[in-house]
């Protein structure tokens, strides 16, 4: 604990913590331009479907159909995304279904003050075109704020998925450690054993051989096969095999 | 030890059975100490990223916590919004003197040099205009498409247009205020010029019993809107003794509720601009007496309402 709170050492990942008052540290993942643009352009067809919806039922019932019209898309512009993210738990259709959610930057749901100042500040940050001053904002940070979430303070991160992380092979192999490693230490290998299947056997080993009081003098293969074993131990894989077989 | 485990877990399940707004903080304070307890006995991973789950799902119900807005929102028109206006007079000159200068000025340029109106609006604009206000129109102060379409249709245009332009005026404020004062002062121009060239051109009578009684709540509404952007630009200028983020996330608050204030009264006179405004069979000097009567009863607001006991 001490030393994850004693480290103000800049992080690579996109790992943001923040400290509650209770003394118990949170991470959230903070979302990227592209999953942010992705949720942006799934908005996009979610308020050019209203409007079409809308333009096909008041156009056809004369002034009145005009009036409302003109009253659709004021709020399809502004009010849209507000409205969204303070009643329905932090998100516009576009984020939920990107997985993606706004909160403050101590973890809070928002509130309908924070969430006018981001919204509303769309229009400087879609200046000069095309959200060019957002982008280049989110890339001046390490938050991957723009505009409109350094002025309202708050972050977009992703909604934690709950499911257990998966392995897509059958190796079930245990190895034990040999020494107690450190909670970023096993995760680091439970991170390496998920991906492993994923990379090719040479760099695979490769990556492995630089864990080197764990794998130290061991050819790359043997490397990678250990440390997969060692994940699989972190992971419970032997338990539950032996588990499955049981109950078949 | 396993006795005293098992009482922890069996608190635990109680906790999660019913969780109440009585024990919801204690049930917050163990579930922190677990996280801690997983963590520096480094237990597996999975256990500490459910437990941190659901720290996170606690954290977001203790302290995101909102009030009810029902009655805030009266409170706020009561004597929120002239305090908030006082307390923020700095910026709300600031605004109204970059809005009204330019008005003014232009206002007595366009008596000296009739055609000066010419160096900022474009003569289909300013036939346009000449043609909303011309004294034999049958509707007031709308084009001719919009007047076809009817008081409701020219009512949401209003609040469509009226609003967006307080929301650009106070997103503006971001780019070092520049924004906002590039709005309050081009917005000035604009009307000063267009009421100065309508009232040298003999439409006088016309355009000013028009405008008299939505103008207090309409231009209050846009000073206060750029007083919100300017205080955002002020807080990136000159944060004081707080890191610029820190300092501009403070000043979005009040700016924010600046912004209500302003897009409310905005909005109430789009209703006057559609309902009342355009009455032509009133006579002129009832229509400037109640514009002016709305003067007088915004500046008691403003400067009378929100003090005393109630002041906190």
């Amino acid at each position: 604990m001490s030393s994850a709170n004693a480290a103000p050492v800049p992080r690579l990942d996109t790992v943001r913590r923040v400290l509650t008052p209770e003394g118990c540290e949170l991470e959230l993942r903070l979302a990227g331009g592209i999953v942010r643009a992705r949720a942006w352009c799934i908005d996009f067809l979610f308020r050019l479907l209203i409007f079409w919806g809308g333009s096909l039922v008041l156009t056809r019932i004369g002034s009145l159909g005009m009036a409302f019209f003109l009253l659709l898309y004021f709020l399809l512009e502004w009010i849209y995304p507000v409205v969204f993210e303070v009643l329905w738990q932090g998100a516009t259709p576009g984020k939920r279904l990107s997985g993606l959610v706004v909160v403050r930057d101590d973890g809070t749901p928002l509130d309908w003050s924070a969430s006018v100042a981001r919204n509303f500040l769309r229009f400087v940050d879609f200046l000069p075109f095309f959200y060019a001053f957002g982008v280049l904002t989110m890339g001046l940070n390490r938050e991957n704020k723009r505009l409109g979430d350094l002025l309202a303070g708050t972050l977009v991160v992703y909604r934690q998925p709950v499911a257990a992380p998966r392995v897509t092979d059958d190796d079930a192999t245990e190895e034990i450690l040999p020494f107690a490693l450190s909670e970023t230490e096993q995760r680091a290998l439970i991170e390496y054993r998920l991906r492993a299947p994923g990379f090719s056997y040479a760099r695979a080993g490769e990556l492995a051989q630089l864990a080197t009081p764990l794998t130290a003098g061991l050819p790359p293969d043997d490397a990678r096969d250990r440390l997969v074993h060692l994940g699989n131990r972190l992971l419970g894989r032997g338990a539950l095999a032996a588990r499955t077989e049981g109950g078949e | 030890m396993p006795g005293a485990r098992q009482k922890q877990l069996a608190a635990k399940r109680e906790a999660v059975t019913e969780i109440t707004s009585e024990n919801l903080p204690s049930a917050f304070r163990r579930l922190c100490h677990d996280v801690s307890l997983a963590r520096d006995r480094n237990y597996s991973s999975v256990l500490i990223d459910a437990l941190q789950q659901r720290v996170l799902a606690a954290h977001q119900r203790v302290y995101g916590a909102r009030g009810d807005l029902r009655g805030r929102w009266l409170n706020f028109l009561g004597g929120g919004l002239p305090r908030l206006a006082r307390a923020e007079r700095r910026f709300v000159l600031a605004a109204a003197l970059l809005f009204f200068i330019p008005l003014l000025l232009c206002l007595m340029l366009a008596q000296i040099v009739p055609d000066s109106v010419y160096y900022i609006l474009s003569p289909e604009t300013v036939t346009q205009y000449e043609r909303m206000y011309a004294p034999e129109t049958k509707r007031l102060g709308a084009s001719d498409a919009a007047a076809a379409s009817g008081q409701l249709a020219m009512l949401m245009f209003y609040i469509a247009n009226n609003v967006r332009i307080d929301f650009q005026c106070f997103a503006g404020g971001i780019l070092f205020g520049l924004g906002s004062v590039f709005f309050l002062v081009y917005n000035g121009l604009t009307i000063g010029m267009v009421a100065g060239h309508l009232t040298e051109v003999g439409h006088a009578q016309t355009f000013w019993s028009f405008v008299a009684g939505h103008s207090a709540p309409e231009l209050i509404g846009a000073v206060l809107s750029g007083a919100a952007g300017l205080k955002i630009g002020y807080a990136l200028i000159a944060p004081g003794r707080l890191p610029r983020r820190e300092a501009l996330t403070q000043a979005a608050r009040d700016a924010v509720r600046l912004l209500y204030g302003a897009a409310f009264l905005t909005f109430c006179a789009a209703f006057v601009e559609s309902l009342w405004s355009p009455i032509r069979s009133l006579p002129f000097a009832l229509k400037i007496g109640v514009g002016i009567g709305v003067w007088g009863i915004f500046l008691v607001y403003f400067c009378c309402f929100g003090r005393g006991r109630h002041a906190a």
